[in-house]
């Protein structure tokens, strides 16, 4: 095992102890995302491509999105539409 | 049998038959009189009267006040040392059944074959077939696409459902209906509001950058669609590629603008789902249909390496796209404002 694939395991493993022991969740979305992204780099690096576009699309672009939605959903994020200016 | 007979009164035998005649009154009422019985004796004046009962009110009040102490007690503990306990507790119980599955993970995990080694049940004939006999039998030479819709395009049919079942599951939960008249309900109408607080204030850096994207991501993802057989990627993975660029160009250019055109309408959605899904489970059925009765399924293999070839695989990649596009893109809908 070469030494950027170990770097990659252990960005993975750090990301997801943070993913976990973050308090705000729109942090935690966002480093899970570039958890996928490192993952899906080790998918190139383990020569199955297919795998590494789909986790590309999926994992970090499909499912953070819908995480994202969810929390505007529940009003989680607090939104910059405070100032009235940017109402249509 | 004359010894009983005297003390048949008070038998176990007797005050069971009694209580049968007579209900539970039978027992209260010997209780009753049991009580008077011992009332009796106690006939004294009425000062002696009056200072029995204010002994008994005393005690009453003692007894009272000793419930009180001990219920603050155990509400003091329960704030203070129980809490702690209790959390005491839980964390102790965190940890023994994380290093639990710690353990029953890692042993499981120790007692697998090693990584790569010739004899391992992973590298069997299947893996040896599909490899050797691959390009052959399927036309494909991406053999990743080969396995999964012709060797096994049986999971991949399931898969496509699963997502088809996934989108109907979220429509039942979050979409919002109209009314039996046919007016949108205060529902749809709120939501509708919320979502135009909510969507981005016609930001012109980001619709000039979508504007750049998105025509590109949607080629890329056709192009994976289309690829699927030749090289790395196929329906699934074009698919969220696609769904990708549709969901940024509706968050660049809001929901209302978009809605106009009917590519990302609700009919569109609809008609494109079924269509793709029933013309996988329809051509997929066929041909399993002819390859177990051996028969000959009349769709030419083609030259592996041409854009039309390996029979069935690029119009199921084709009808795969479409459905994990369209599912992803009706998510996104779905969750932001409950309609199209």
């Amino acid at each position: 095992m070469d030494f950027l694939s170990m770097m990659l395991l252990a960005f993975i493993l750090i990301c997801a102890l943070i993913v976990c022991l973050t308090r705000n969740l729109l942090t935690s979305i966002i480093i899970l995302m570039s958890q996928s992204l490192a993952m899906s780099v080790i998918w190139i690096l383990l020569e199955s491509p297919d795998l590494a576009i789909t986790e590309a699309a999926v994992g970090a672009g499909v499912t953070s999105l819908l995480f994202f939605v969810t929390l505007k959903k529940i009003h989680a994020i607090e939104g910059d539409s405070k100032d009235g200016k940017a109402e249509r | 049998m004359a010894k009983l007979r005297d003390n048949y009164e008070t038998s176990l035998w007797a005050r069971f038959l009694r209580w049968m005649k007579s209900g539970s009154k039978g027992l209260e009422r010997s209780m009753i009189r049991a009580l008077e019985e011992e009332a009796e004796p106690s006939q004294h004046s009425e000062a002696e009267q009056l200072a029995l009962e204010k002994a008994r009110e005393e005690r009453e009040m003692q007894d009272h006040e000793r419930e009180r102490a001990i219920q603050e007690r155990l509400h003091l503990w329960s704030k203070t040392r129980g809490a702690r306990l209790m959390t005491f507790a839980y964390r102790l119980a965190a940890v023994v059944i994380c290093l639990a599955v710690i353990f029953v993970l890692l042993s499981s995990v120790s007692m697998l074959p090693e990584f790569g080694r010739s004899d391992n049940p992973a590298n069997n004939e299947v893996a040896a077939r599909y490899i050797e006999k691959g390009i052959e039998e399927t036309g494909a030479v991406n053999i990743v696409g080969g396995m999964i819709l012709n060797y096994r395009a049986f999971d991949t049919l399931g898969e496509s459902h699963v997502l088809f079942v996934a989108a109907c599951a979220v429509m039942m939960l979050l979409r919002l209906r109209l009314d039996k008249d046919g007016r949108p309900t205060r529902e749809k109408l709120d939501a509708e509001a919320d979502d135009r607080k909510y969507e981005p204030h016609n930001d012109v850096i980001l619709q000039k950058v979508s504007s750049l994207i998105v025509p590109c991501l949607l080629l890329f993802g056709i192009y994976v669609v289309f690829n699927g057989h030749l090289s790395a990627g196929g329906g699934f993975s074009g698919g969220a590629i696609m769904g990708a660029a549709l969901i940024l160009y509706v968050n660049a250019h809001g929901l209302t603008r978009a809605g106009r055109q009917p590519l990302f309408g609700f009919k569109v959605f609809k008609y494109i789902t079924f269509g793709a899904l029933a013309f996988y489970s329809l051509a997929k059925g066929y041909s399993f249909f002819m390859g177990a009765n051996h028969l000959d399924s009349h769709i030419p293999l083609g030259t592996p390496g041409n854009i039309l070839s390996a029979e069935l695989i690029l119009p199921l990649n084709i009808a795969v796209g479409a459905v994990v596009a369209w599912t992803m893109y009706s998510f996104y809908v779905l969750f932001r404002k409950g309609d199209f």
